[in-house]
């Protein structure tokens, strides 16, 4: 083994698993920018209608945008959990060559599909363009194939965790993220069927689509916040897996029932209205769990921590989890409202603060405690040079967010009420709403704070690749706390 | 550790875990059985395919106190009554139709989707389309053309051309008079139908 010099990057030290994770991190933001750049394209052609017509269309753009978040978020909790599992499990990782082989088929399977969507785009009407270009399902139009060749390495990603802390130890953590692994790549064998039926369809598509974002992602996050959380502030392995299996608990309590939210308005039977509006108006209850517990952990040991730009975003995930999921999501859960606002740009501002703040954030403070590593566990705290490059990302990327889920917030309370409450969901009334000024004015803002994220994310990606270059001194040694006082 | 109450301690939160999540997961797969029979083609909230040769309105049932789905008499559309097979045929083909031209990324279905033009659940309903007598004619000559036939209503916004052929375009309408004959429990709500034959 070479020497280890800190500051210098270098993944001669670093385990076979995380010398993997550090390719899916690489892809991850990659495809974030990917996501945020046709986020902006497809913004600007509500503002600009013209543009890309017929060359490079909305739906093109956004299928893309959507695309691109999903997979790079998957992407990223991939890399997180080949980052953790062996030092969890306390041992090498199981199939290390066959993980590496899998993460290029993904990787070129991902590739080919992208380009596929911007060069053929869309296809006949038969079920080979459903095999071999786009299934033309919201969030996963992945065609067939390349759904086929998802679940071939998902396999493999699942063959090399269980694998790894069956052969090592197994910890609270570990038990959880295992069988939530299982859940979520059980949900997306829900969505791999074709039917002629729209209310079946959509009924399996929230399978995935929920199940996965309102449940699995959820605590296979509360399991990256755990171990994030002993990683960052030292706290004690007892306290945070009470916490996880707490948040468990929460999620699921309300997670699974709370698909009922989904069931409105799709064909499906009535008593998902009081079942849907009951347990989603739940959801939030965990996310207070998950605020309550990294603000209490982070106060216990008075913010001194191993990590500051990790521990910023895993409290920037804390909050944004609560605000984009919980409140944002709750503000439109009951159907009395929900009958309103249920498809309308309402939708797209909880979607950007929660996908945002639930994910995108950890995902950003496990890639900072990866990279701390990959530079000889260098020196991440106060007096860092040039701190202001993570301080600014963070400040431009939350504020972008943030301005984005305002302004869409306006064109949809405006939307909800002149389409649907006056107009009725006519089609005049759907073009009467967005042309009204407050809906432009929501618009023009929207694409104005998808510039600042943009900028936000420009100088993210210069930060993660410069961080404590040049910095000589070490992270200074956590030490565990200890169980109860 | 005695001095931590059991409500706290970590053993009674890994049960409570398991357990609830268990138990949801249990009521979860009941209520998916009882929802998918009521879901499948050919009962009261989905109808069959063949509902097609039927008219459809969308009236106040004021009992539920929202608007449903009404099957009127008989209105084939373009013209020829379909066997069941047939019609779930054309409607099969106009829903593989709607996914291949990637639809769902600018439109909403039953208001899934993106927000870049009109939710098309009720499409087959909407004033747009004039009267009953052309709305067929007019909604297939705009998915083949919708360049020459747009309808921006002054935001600039159009549909591009995908290459839409007339089999597929008349399988489209056949799938979206289906759609719009889906109980879906109001919504959209106050929504005002097409003037049809039959109207109260």
């Amino acid at each position: 083994m070479s020497a280890i010099t800190v500051g210098e990057f270098n993944t001669a030290q670093l385990s076979g698993g995380q010398k993997l994770a550090l390719k899916y991190f690489f892809v991850a933001i990659v495809l974030f920018a990917a996501q945020c750049l046709f986020g902006l394209l497809a913004g600007l052609q509500y503002v600009m209608p013209e543009f890309g017509y017929e060359w490079l269309d909305f739906s093109v753009n956004r299928m893309v945008h959507i695309n691109a978040m999903v997979v790079w978020m998957l992407y990223g909790f991939i890399g997180s959990v080949y980052w953790l599992v062996e030092e969890e499990a306390g041992t090498e990782l199981v199939g290390l060559t066959i993980a590496n082989v899998a993460f290029w088929v993904l990787t070129l399977a991902v590739t080919i599909v992208v380009l596929v969507y911007l060069f053929v785009q869309t296809g006949p009407g038969e079920i080979e363009t459903i095999w071999f270009i786009n299934e033309g399902r919201e969030y996963i139009e992945a065609p067939r194939w390349a759904d086929i060749g998802i679940v071939i390495c998902v396999g493999v990603f699942f063959y090399n965790v269980a694998g790894t802390f069956t052969k090592g130890k197994w910890s609270g953590i570990s038990g959880v993220l295992v069988l939530d692994l299982v859940a979520l790549a059980g949900m997306y064998l829900a969505g791999m069927f074709y039917t002629s039926n729209i209310s079946m369809d959509q009924f399996w598509w929230w399978w995935v689509i929920h199940l996965w974002v309102e449940a699995t992602w959820e605590v296979l996050v509360g399991c990256i916040m755990a171990w994030g959380l002993i990683k960052t502030l030292g706290a004690s392995r007892k306290i945070v897996t009470t916490w996880l299996y707490i948040e468990v608990a929460l999620m699921f309590g309300s997670g699974i029932l709370g698909l009922g939210h989904h069931y409105f308005w799709i064909g499906t039977p009535e008593y998902w209205l009081s079942i849907g509006g009951f347990f989603s108006a739940l959801e939030p209850i965990p996310l207070v769990a998950m605020v309550v517990h990294a603000v209490y952990d982070s106060g216990v040991h008075k913010f001194k921590n191993g990590n500051h730009p990790a521990l910023a975003w895993l409290i920037a995930h804390a909050f944004g989890n609560f605000f984009g999921a919980g409140v944002w999501g709750f503000m439109h859960t009951l159907p009395q409202i929900n009958l309103y606002t249920h498809g309308t740009q309402w939708t797209s501002s909880h979607g950007h603060l929660a996908f945002f703040g639930a994910y995108a954030t950890i995902i950003i403070a496990v890639i900072y405690i990866a990279l701390q590593k990959a530079r000889g566990n260098v020196f991440m705290g106060a007096g860092l040079a040039n701190s202001w490059r993570w301080k600014w990302s963070l400040v431009l990327l939350n504020v972008g967010v943030v301005g984005m889920t305002m302004a869409l917030l306006i064109a949809g309370y405006e939307q909800s009420f002149v389409e649907r409450a006056l107009e009725g969901s006519s089609w005049s009334g759907y073009f009467a709403a967005q042309r009204t000024h407050w809906f432009l004015q929501g618009m023009y803002w929207r694409e104005v704070w998808g510039v600042v994220t943009m900028a936000g994310l420009v100088l993210l990606i210069w930060d993660l690749l410069t961080i404590g270059a040049g910095e000589t001194r070490s992270a200074p040694e956590l030490i565990e706390e200890p169980a109860a006082a | 550790m005695s001095d931590i109450p059991k409500w706290a301690q970590e053993d009674f939160w890994r049960k409570m875990a398991i357990w609830v999540t268990a138990g949801m997961f249990v009521i979860l797969i009941v209520l998916t059985f009882d929802s998918v029979a009521v879901i499948t083609a050919g009962s009261d909230r989905v109808p069959a395919y063949n509902v097609i040769n039927n008219r459809i309105y969308y009236r106040m049932d004021r009992e539920r106190a929202i608007q449903a789905p009404v099957i009127g008499d008989e209105a084939p559309l373009f013209g020829k009554m379909l066997s069941e097979e047939e019609a779930q045929a054309m409607v099969s083909h106009g829903k593989l139709t709607v996914q291949a031209k990637n639809c769902m990324n600018c439109h909403t279905l039953l208001g899934n989707g993106a927000y870049y033009a009109p939710d098309l659940t009720k499409a087959w309903l909407d004033p747009a389309w004039g009267n009953e007598a052309i709305r067929e004619r007019m909604m297939v000559e705009f998915l083949m053309d919708p360049n020459t036939n747009a309808r921006g209503y002054g935001t600039g916004r159009k549909m591009p051309n995908l290459d839409i052929t007339e089999e597929e375009a008349k399988a489209v309408v056949a799938f979206l008079k289906w759609m719009s004959a889906i109980d879906t429990t109001g919504f959209p709500a106050a929504f005002p139908s097409i003037a049809q034959e039959g109207d109260l």
